[in-house]
């Protein structure tokens, strides 16, 4: 099927970040006419190891080689004129010109240094017939579906001789028509001899379209299998692992969850973000919710919580429905909920930790009513005890503080408003495993205190360790809950895998 | 007063942290002197000051003349007064994130409105029809402000543009209220706003103190500062922490325009008329420039009431200085050009990693950010 | 003009088509009102008195579809007035050494602006603002007095009249539209006006698909600073001095301009027969006003910023109608595949 000498080889790849390595010793080759699947959780270094190939990032460590010859590209510009183009998951093409300028702007035919129009629709057209797409080619970018956007995105990226094409995510926001429309033009392109490293996060999709399969964990190769040799559940098991470093065992045995619920989501949905789904968590519970990143793990905190606006369903607190349409209703009502995007949702970077940890707070009171200073002191004093935040000064910008001090920082944000129910997105992701462990004591002795917890996790032994049931998500879909008594990773796995609840 | 005290520790604190990060050379007290904020700008002042004893040997004297006080100094801060309030204004709209271009229109309209009011008194010396007067010119101010927060808060509409509008259709309102003429009016309650004298003190060195003290109150005393800043810092992180951030920027913006009010009151007061073509022209800039001297940053976040202050004081100085010296006053526009240059390039992150890359590698990753200047 | 035309205008056209529909209403209502408004003489004279107008707009529109902005353009107007002045009268240069000089200062000007902008990551608000201090500061460090010209070159061209089927228009208009009109075939029919909308569309993507975006947003600058003083120019023909106080407030009008004419403030969307019609609109206003008598000219600043408010928020209903229907709505624009060909 596929010839003997790959495209592309990458060998011993390695990068480091300050205080972070990306990459170790990863290697990956692509064979012409093959679609590969790069498959990882979060900060298992996919992106990294993309932006390492087309030149985004320098190569600390290792070797990458192009039709046998040793290359390194200065950028995604360079990459592509040897060849290797990239489809991002964003579309990254200007809305506002037409989809025919889309595809040849910076090599539009020309006469005397005009523009020919007409002969640059006409290659437009043409170009997207080899895809055997027939789209209006003088339209405006914007006018079009994220799917055509994504094809003429395509259709910009194989116009040079390309030959090896990396699509990122590149069915994150398609409908399942509009995906089954991007696969077939990826198959034409494998039949004409492309290589395709594929990215995704959608399982079904790895084995619909795909031969051969990397998986990567914490920077480092797992393996390189043919798919159709490796079986779902074993992909899953592979991408998520067995924890490495075996956690000090918590020392706090779950206390059992009270009868009443705290809130309760009924059918709650929204329109490309989520299916309706159904989901109670009760007092001093944890409710893990369970899934690969894409899953629509998130999207569930951010319906709850009111950051987005729900477009399905209703929302009961203490069996009495309510509108959650902004967070603050949100806030008012008792709930509380820690981004997994520590820098972008959640600090204000240039701000104090005090000034950060007393936001929350300090919001729900009103402009007009501050929290006294030295109230603001015992508090931020007594979390940043508790939470054991170093270095123990409040005083300090909050951007001085490492990955996981600023993660208590916002947790502790979110305990002072005394929530009844705490949405945790990914609280350990990206910090070390001190304080990881300090985190999973915390929600095993608020949820004591009859705090409901949603906690959010990428790492299913965590998951398993705290919650008292287990939602599993998978393809923007609540799949399964379980009741965690005698569930393992393996059944949670399968889950995933399958979609189906056993 | 403990709260105004706090203020000014809570920079210190962060200089000092900073500096930590920043220059692991160097030694302990005085590092942190020269990593404090408002150093530069202060320094700068001194300098322009002590400039101006070359040219005019007794710049600093200062007497008392019939109960008044006269001096340079006190002439600065006299003349610089409906700079400091116009920047006070816009430093709150600029930590937001804004700008606001219109507060030159809106000293022309309330000067011209006052004006009118008092020229159609009876009386122009009675203090009810003058207050009268001066409310209703407020009141006009703050329904601009709150015309530019809505537009920006409510519509969606970027504030550079948002405010483009009043600021070119202001003056022609400006116009339309004083029909076109000077309006002069001979009030003595009126004049006392800008001219006039009260305990010794120019009375418009008094109202840029209450107003600098108001809004020292209204951000420090309250926690509006603390959620301006957070506005401006990162606008997603403080909706998700349950910021009403467009209640805070309509405030900014209304506190803004009653700044520009309090200042067309100031400077039509002064000559005691009311010009709506050429009252607080390109006044807008200056306190622009006078904000961001003082180290706020343009692209919001972190303010400094103080620092605002003193950029104002720089720019008034500037005008003395040259002034003074007997350049032709025009040529203040060069150094204004000069000033914004420098201070911008300074805070540019960009030039430092252009110019300072080569001289010393960073000790750490933190240190790339300089001082309160994330953009979103 | 493409491939397969319908009957309804694009909705790009339509800021341009508003504009259009204002103009005529504005020029109907004139003609209605006033006798002597329906005479052809007036749109000329409308053109013969904002020419410089519109050379700087066409600049500022450059700069504004890439989402930039420029408000130095009054002042490079002023300082090209003052220095043509100076040069000519004081130095006595002839007018063919003055023309290329000043021109030139103006794109140097435009440059330097440009490159701080781009390589030092300022916001072209406050560059520009700086230039503007810059270039009017240097106006009066020339002279703060108004300086008259008598080169004959200059009298010439304020004094001739180009006529055409009885009415007649001034030089400085045919070099307003010869501006125009490369400047119209520039934006459209070149790599660099194509990369000029690419970045106002997205700078990032522009980045990302490989456009020179560096050389293209110093070169919006440079164009932007031609033009200034190549309207300056034009205003000295018109007022036959050279004066620190030529042109002040005209960065508003020539963004008023652009924005009335239907340009997006945020960039990436526009066209310059927009900015002609732009300038044209707010003539008539004036024009108007004149032959009113009874109204008085700051008239003109109200309806100006009564039509920017309009404008503005028309632009903010537009794009909000935009990006909710674009991800929300895959319905907008069925893709279409073809059968694969029978083999």
């Amino acid at each position: 099927m596929a010839d003997p000498r790959p495209i592309l080889t990458m060998t011993g790849i390695s990068k480091d970040f300050p205080g972070v390595r990306a990459l170790a010793d990863v290697g990956f080759r692509l064979f012409p006419g093959e679609v590969h699947a790069l498959m990882g959780e979060n900060g298992a270094g996919k992106s990294t190891l993309i932006k390492v190939l087309t030149g985004v990032y320098d190569v600390d460590q290792g070797e990458i080689a192009l039709d046998g010859e040793p290359v390194r590209f200065s950028g995604p510009l360079q990459a592509r004129q040897a060849g290797v183009s990239t489809v991002y998951q964003e579309v990254n093409l200007c809305a506002n010109l037409s989809v025919a300028e889309n595809i040849l702007i910076g090599r539009e035919p020309r006469r005397f240094g005009a523009i020919r129009w007409a002969a640059l629709r006409r290659r437009a057209a043409e170009l997207l017939r080899r895809l055997q797409l027939d789209i209006d080619v003088t339209a405006p970018l914007g006018t079009c579906s994220i799917a055509v956007q994504q094809m003429v995105a395509i259709a910009r990226a194989i116009d040079v001789s390309a030959k090896v094409l990396i699509l990122d995510e590149p069915t994150s926001s398609l409908d399942a028509g509009e995906v089954g429309q991007l696969f077939q033009v990826i198959k034409r392109l494998k039949d004409e001899g492309i290589a395709i490293l594929f990215v995704t996060h959608f399982l079904d999709q790895v084995y619909e379209v795909s031969d051969r399969v990397t998986v990567l964990r914490n920077g480092r190769l797992v393996g390189e299998y043919l798919t159709r040799d490796l079986s779902q559940i074993d992909l899953v098991g592979k991408m998520i692992g067995k924890e490495l470093q075996v956690l000090e065992h918590l020392d706090e045995e779950r206390a059992p969850a009270a009868p009443e619920p705290v809130v309760e989501a009924r059918a709650l949905g929204r329109r490309g973000a989520v299916a309706p789904f159904d989901l109670t968590v009760r007092r001093g519970e944890v409710v893990g919710l369970a899934g690969l990143l894409g899953s629509g793990r998130t999207e569930v905190a951010r319906l709850l919580f009111g950051a987005d606006r729900a477009d399905h369903g209703r929302i009961l607190l203490d069996g009495v429905p309510v509108s959650l349409r902004t967070p603050r209703a949100a806030m008012g009502r008792g709930l509380a909920f820690c981004s997994e995007n520590r820098r972008t949702e959640g600090l204000v970077e240039e701000l104090t930790v005090r000034e950060n940890i007393i936001l929350a707070l300090q919001a729900v009171r009103g402009w007009a009513r501050p929290i006294p200073r030295r109230r603001q002191e015992e508090l931020v004093g007594r979390y940043i005890q508790a939470l054991r935040i170093t270095p123990a000064d409040p005083g300090l910008p909050v951007r001085a503080l490492s990955g996981g001090n600023q993660q208590k920082v916002l947790l502790a944000r979110w305990l002072i408003t005394e929530p009844r129910l705490l949405i945790l997105d990914e609280p350990t992701r990206g910090i070390d495993v001190g304080a990881k462990a300090e985190i999973q004591r915390l929600v095993v002795s608020l949820s004591k205190d009859g705090m409901g917890v949603l906690f959010i996790s990428a790492e299913l032994e965590e998951v398993l360790r705290l919650s008292h049931r287990i939602a599993v998500l998978r393809d923007r879909r609540m799949v399964a809950q379980m009741v965690n008594e005698g569930v393992d990773a393996d059944r949670v796995m399968r889950v995933i895998a399958s979609g189906e609840s056993s | 007063m403990s709260r105004e005290t706090d203020a000014v520790r809570d920079e210190r604190v962060v200089a000092d942290g900073e500096s930590d990060l920043v220059a692991p050379r160097g030694a302990g007290r005085m590092r942190g002197l020269a990593r404090h904020r408002l150093l530069w700008p202060v320094l700068v002042l001194v300098l322009l000051l002590l400039s101006n004893l070359i040219f005019t040997p007794g710049f600093f004297e200062i007497e008392v003349r019939q109960g008044h006080l006269y001096g340079s100094v006190v002439d600065i801060v006299r003349f610089g007064a409906p700079l400091i309030l116009v920047a006070l204004g816009m430093t709150l709209v600029i930590a937001t994130g804004g700008i606001d271009l219109s507060v030159g229109s809106i000293v022309a309209i309330c000067g011209a409105m006052a004006c009118l009011r008092i020229s159609d008194l009876g009386d122009q010396n009675e203090v009810t029809g003058v207050l009268a007067a001066i409310g209703l010119a407020l009141a006009l101010s703050l329904v601009l402000g709150l015309w530019n927060g809505a537009l920006i808060a409510g519509v969606g509409v970027q504030p550079i543009i948002a405010t483009l509008i009043l600021m070119v259709a202001g003056r022609g309102l400006a116009q339309l209220i004083t029909g076109g003429q000077i309006i002069t009016i001979n009030s003595s309650p009126y004049k006392l706003i800008g001219a006039g004298y009260w305990l010794t003190l120019p009375f418009s060195i008094l109202v840029a103190l209450a107003v600098t003290a108001l809004a020292v109150l209204l951000t420090r005393r309250t926690a509006l500062g603390l959620l301006i800043e957070a506005v401006g810092g990162n606008a997603e992180a403080s909706r998700l922490a349950g910021i009403r951030s467009r209640r805070i920027m309509l405030m900014a913006y209304v506190f803004c325009g009653f700044c520009a009010g309090v200042a067309g009151l100031m400077i039509s007061s002064n000559v005691s008329s009311a010009d709506g073509n050429n009252a607080g022209l390109w006044i807008e800039l200056d306190a622009i420039l006078a904000v961001v001297i003082g180290g706020t940053p343009l692209a919001g976040g972190r303010f400094s009431i103080g620092g605002t202050v003193i950029g104002a004081l720089i720019i008034q100085a500037l005008s003395t200085t040259i002034y003074t010296i007997g350049v032709p006053p025009e040529t203040t526009l060069l150094f204004k050009a000069v000033v914004v240059t420098v201070v911008c390039l300074v805070q540019s992150p960009a030039f430092r990693a252009r110019v300072f890359r080569r001289r010393a590698p960073r000790p750490l990753p933190v240190a790339e950010k300089p001082k309160a200047e994330v953009a979103r | 003009m493409s491939a397969r035309s319908s009957y309804l205008p694009s909705g790009r056209y339509v800021p341009v088509l508003a504009t259009l529909a204002l103009l005529a209403v504005m020029y109907g209502a004139g003609a209605l009102r006033y006798e002597a408004f329906g005479d052809g003489q007036v749109i000329l004279n409308v053109f013969v008195d904002n020419a410089f107008l519109l050379v700087v707009a066409v600049g500022m529109t450059f700069v504004i579809l890439t989402g930039g902005i420029d408000l130095s353009v009054g002042s490079v107007v002023a300082l090209t007035t003052m220095l043509s002045a100076s040069l000519l009268k004081d130095q006595a240069w002839p007018p063919y050494a003055v023309l290329p000089l000043v021109l030139l200062l103006g794109a140097l000007l435009g440059l330097g602006m440009g490159c701080v902008i781009h390589y030092f990551e300022i916001q072209p608000f406050i560059v520009t603002l700086a230039g503007m201090f810059l270039a009017r500061g240097l106006c009066y460090t020339i002279s703060t007095a108004s300086i008259p010209i008598d080169d004959p070159f200059w009298r010439s061209m304020a004094d001739s009249k180009v006529r055409l089927a009885g009415y007649f228009v001034s030089p400085s208009v045919l070099v307003a539209l010869v501006v125009v009109l490369v400047a119209a075939y520039v934006l459209g029919y070149t790599r660099l006006g194509r990369n000029v909308y690419a970045i106002g569309g997205s700078p990032g993507s522009a980045l990302l698909m490989g456009l020179p975006v560096a050389r293209t947003r110093i070169a919006v600058y440079t164009i932007s600073g031609f033009c200034s003083a190549l309207g300056g120019v034009l205003l000295s023909f018109y007022m036959l001095s050279g004066y620190g106080l030529h042109a002040v407030g005209m960065e508003l009008d020539a963004i008023a301009a652009v924005v009335i004419g239907g340009t997006l403030l945020t960039g990436g969307s526009g066209y310059l027969v927009g900015t002609v019609l732009g300038v044209m609109v707010l003539g008539v206003i004036q024009t108007i006003i004149t032959f009113d008598g009874t109204l008085s000219s700051w008239w003109t600043k109200i309806v100006i910023g009564v039509l920017l408010f309009v404008f503005i928020v028309l632009q903010r209903l537009i794009a909000a109608r935009g990006t909710r229907s674009a991800p929300a709505a895959p319905e907008s624009a069925p893709l279409t595949l073809t059968a694969p060909p029978a083999r």
